[in-house]
């Protein structure tokens, strides 16, 4: 499966390190269609691919967004690239939210750091108001106030999501910042969560999904409302090369969303 | 109005307590409204207090001379803060500042120690209240330790 | 049971015939003290009158003294690295004025005769196949190579000291469809394979060899010496029951046992290169001098490289305790949940092509023993 050429189209940093891409099929083909929680390999000239989750929406179906990290050969070299250079995809991949089944349940949205991008397609989902959630609420934690993805959409979402954003520290950098200082995990244990009608979904560094996962239980949450974002070697996306696998689980194809009640033993396994 | 007894009642610190230490206890606290940027509470100074965050936030601080005061944490309505009171010299190990208008029912730990110390079924019901925070607080600054968010990990598998 | 009879001194006739319907002929043959599979012209290509004993961590060939053609278990090679190819180019990339340009490498497959396929051989490709063949996605340059395979089976009546396949119950029958299945006799003076064709491409070969009806008794001994060889097996040391295996392993991710193989294992991948059935790959990209011509690779990849499980900061499994239970609890465990079978079908090459001699039925064995202690 060799990649499809895709031409930058706008591109943002958020801060330092981090930045989104919007990416249009340059013969002005419609993309394939994905749902949120997917990813592409995206494909960096001669140094490799890396998979990335769509964080866009899925009413801007002329393009994907992806926001990526600098952190490899890879994503440095994406890094580089300017509006109108050219970058190879290939996808969408993976299963992704379960959203068919949230109609009439409270959403509870816990993001961690970058986490918060394979969400938001689902956050814009909910904002137009479809698969009939009854309420959504959104917890959010970053490593500080300068590293909040997306902060400026959170005035706009506010209108109909219920924001809760913490910072695991506010440096001299931050010192305007108002907000909670804390780590995830105290304003999920302070919230009033319904056990009945309720489902989770996490997406963060998986030692921070293991704590909120955690409280979740305490608070009465059954293992099979809780849905979390695993990441693994993913390589050929495909489920052919098996880089990616979890115990049984391919996370490219069986993954990256998985239900927690059906995972948990896996979940709970070091070094697996 | 509500009554201060109803107040600590309805409080997750005090759920399930009994009812005549709560009027007890009661008896030792007032309501108390702070100001933007008022402290409630000063490193190195008596620690005569506790208090339960009824509204707004409070900023956990510690100064840092060529800094300013450092976050570290926020409290929020229901949560707890100060447990200095309870424990010799009773002196404050950081600063407490009111972040916005915040609503609290400060209660007298002088008054309460002696009271627990008195009645040691109610002192036993309250430590144990006291020791679910700190261990919660303990929990929540050893994940901020590890700062699961930075890209600055060190491979497990470099050197070996 | 098989119904024809092929002369030991005609089989250059079968060889022929094979590369005259226009397959490239892979099968047995003597190379550097071992024996490999490789390009195969005529039947002195055949490693005749060789076996090979084998144990942990040993192989060494020796003379029969009687003369078989098929005389020896399975060794070095196995079949997997001409569907699956070791190392393959995948595409070229190349950037210039007009932009970038990807192209994909289609190499030309050939068409495959293997001969002298074991029955856990076979069952080493039925395995493949799943993998490759049936899952949401294909391995498009697995499915070219294997459409046109032709497979010329051999009854195994040679199994070493290292072979379990009874245990894993592959072998040494042949019971999977084959194009061809014969079964080789040395009997007296008479030495002669018992052939029969599994399909119509079988069929249309057989009919261009000098064949005669075989005779009952002739049957009989086919039968016996196969026979034999499973008796040898389910006799040997390595022979365990491995119906409860997946459990086994799963009731035991936190053996102390995993501790103990790590520190005699290398990691150093022999056996998931030997396994006929690990099918892990990865993949290179690099660049010219110039920077403006990219090419990508696929290569065989191990569960026991350092790289194999990396994400961002660092490896998932760090040390070889995490990888060889990976390996073997995959192998033997979570493959049944991925892909209705074990991926293990008892040939031994993880035993003897393990430089320090781990034997994954000693493993198994092991974990067992200390889960009752």
């Amino acid at each position: 499966m060799i990649p499809t050429l895709f031409r930058i189209d706008e591109r943002n940093d958020e801060f330092e390190g981090t930045f989104t891409l919007r990416l249009c099929a340059p013969t002005g083909n419609r993309p394939a269609a994905f749902s949120p929680g997917q990813f592409n390999m995206l494909y960096a000239f001669g140094t490799g691919e890396v998979p990335i989750s769509m964080s866009g929406s899925l009413d801007d179906d002329d393009a994907y967004v992806h926001t990526i990290r600098c952190q490899g050969l890879a994503t440095r070299t994406i890094e580089r690239l300017n509006k109108g250079d050219v970058i190879g995809v290939r996808g969408p991949f993976g299963r992704g939210w379960p959203l068919d089944t949230i109609a009439g349940k409270e959403v509870l949205i816990i993001a961690g750091g970058l986490g918060l991008a394979p969400l938001r397609p689902v956050i814009y989902q909910l904002l137009n108001g479809h698969h009939g959630a009854r309420r959504v609420r959104l917890f959010y934690g970053a490593r500080r106030p300068r590293e909040l993805l997306y902060y400026r959409e959170f005035e706009r979402w506010a209108d109909a999501i219920d924001i809760t954003v913490t910072v695991d520290h506010a440096d001299h950098v931050d010192r305007a910042w108002k907000g909670r200082v804390g780590v995830i995990t105290e304003p999920l244990e302070a919230a009033r969560i319904s056990s009945a009608g309720t489902i989770a979904f996490l997406c963060g560094p998986e030692v921070m999904m293991r704590f909120c996962i955690h409280t979740l239980l305490k608070k009465g949450l059954p293992e099979s409302a809780i849905y979390l974002s695993m990441e693994r070697n993913m390589k050929c996306a495909t489920g052919l090369c098996g880089h990616c696998q979890w115990g049984p689980n391919f996370v490219c194809k069986d993954g990256p969303v998985f239900c927690y009640g059906s995972v948990r033993s896996w979940f709970n396994l070091r070094a697996l | 109005m509500k009554g201060m007894a109803q107040l600590l009642h309805e409080h997750p610190f005090f759920a399930g307590m009994q009812e005549k230490h709560l009027d007890f206890i009661a008896g030792c606290g007032e309501n108390h409204i702070y100001n933007t940027g008022e402290y409630i509470a000063r490193e190195n100074e008596p620690a005569d207090h506790f208090f339960l965050i009824r509204d707004g936030q409070v900023a956990v601080e510690c100064f840092v001379p060529n800094y300013g005061a450092l976050c570290l944490q926020t409290l929020h309505n229901g949560d707890i803060f100060g447990w200095s009171w309870l424990f010799p010299p009773y002196m404050w190990t950081f600063d407490a500042r009111a972040e916005d208008e915040v609503h609290a029912i400060r209660l007298d730990g002088k008054c309460l120690r002696e009271k627990c110390e008195a009645d040691p079924a109610m002192g036993y019901e309250l430590m144990k209240r006291f020791a679910r925070i700190v261990t919660q607080r303990l929990r929540a600054t050893r994940m901020q330790l590890m700062d699961v968010y930075s890209l600055q990990w060190p491979p497990l598998d470099r050197g070996q | 049971m098989q119904k024809f009879l092929l002369q030991a001194d005609d089989l250059d006739v079968l060889i022929q015939v094979i590369a005259r319907e226009g397959h490239r002929l892979i099968g047995p043959t003597l190379r550097d003290g071992a024996i490999v599979y490789d390009d195969i012209h005529s039947v002195s290509d055949l490693p005749r009158d060789w076996t090979d004993d084998q144990e942990k961590g040993r192989y060494r060939l020796r003379k029969r003294g009687d003369g078989a053609y098929f005389g020896y278990a399975a060794g070095p090679h196995s079949w997997k690295q001409f569907l699956q190819l070791p190392r393959r180019p995948v595409w070229r990339a190349e950037r210039d004025a007009n932009g970038v340009q990807i192209i994909a490498i289609e190499e030309m497959a050939p068409r495959l005769a293997f001969m002298g396929v074991r029955s856990c051989e076979l069952h080493a490709i039925a395995i493949q196949d799943r993998v490759f063949l049936e899952g949401p996605f294909r391995n498009d340059d697995y499915d070219k190579r294997r459409q046109p395979l032709l497979l010329i089976a051999v009854n195994c009546t040679a199994p070493a000291a290292t072979c379990f396949c009874t245990s894993m119950n592959t072998g040494p029958e042949v019971t999977l469809p084959a194009d061809l299945t014969m079964t080789e006799v040395m009997d007296g003076d008479a030495h002669y394979f018992l052939i029969d064709a599994g399909t119509g491409r079988g069929e249309h070969i057989l009919k261009q060899l000098p064949l005669t009806p075989a005779q009952a008794r002739q049957q009989a001994l086919a039968q016996k010496s196969i026979q034999h060889a499973a008796e040898q097996m389910e006799q040997g040391p390595r022979s365990f029951d491995s119906s409860d295996v997946k459990d086994l392993l799963y009731r035991n991710y936190e053996s102390p046992e995993w501790e103990l193989v790590a520190d005699r294992c290398l990691s150093c991948a022999n056996c998931t290169m030997a396994c006929p059935t690990c099918f892990c790959s990865t993949v290179e990209d690099t660049t010219d001098l110039t920077g403006e011509n990219a090419e990508r690779w696929e290569r065989w990849d191990s569960c026991f490289t350092a790289d194999f499980s990396y994400i961002t900061g660092g490896a998932v499994r760090a040390d070889t305790r995490s990888r060889y239970r990976q390996w073997m609890t995959h192998k033997l465990a979570t493959w049944h949940d991925q892909f209705d079978s074990s991926g293990c079908v008892g040939c031994g090459r993880c035993i003897a092509w393990c430089p320090v001699g781990i034997d994954l039925t000693e493993e198994l064995l092991r974990i067992r023993e200390m889960e009752n202690q």
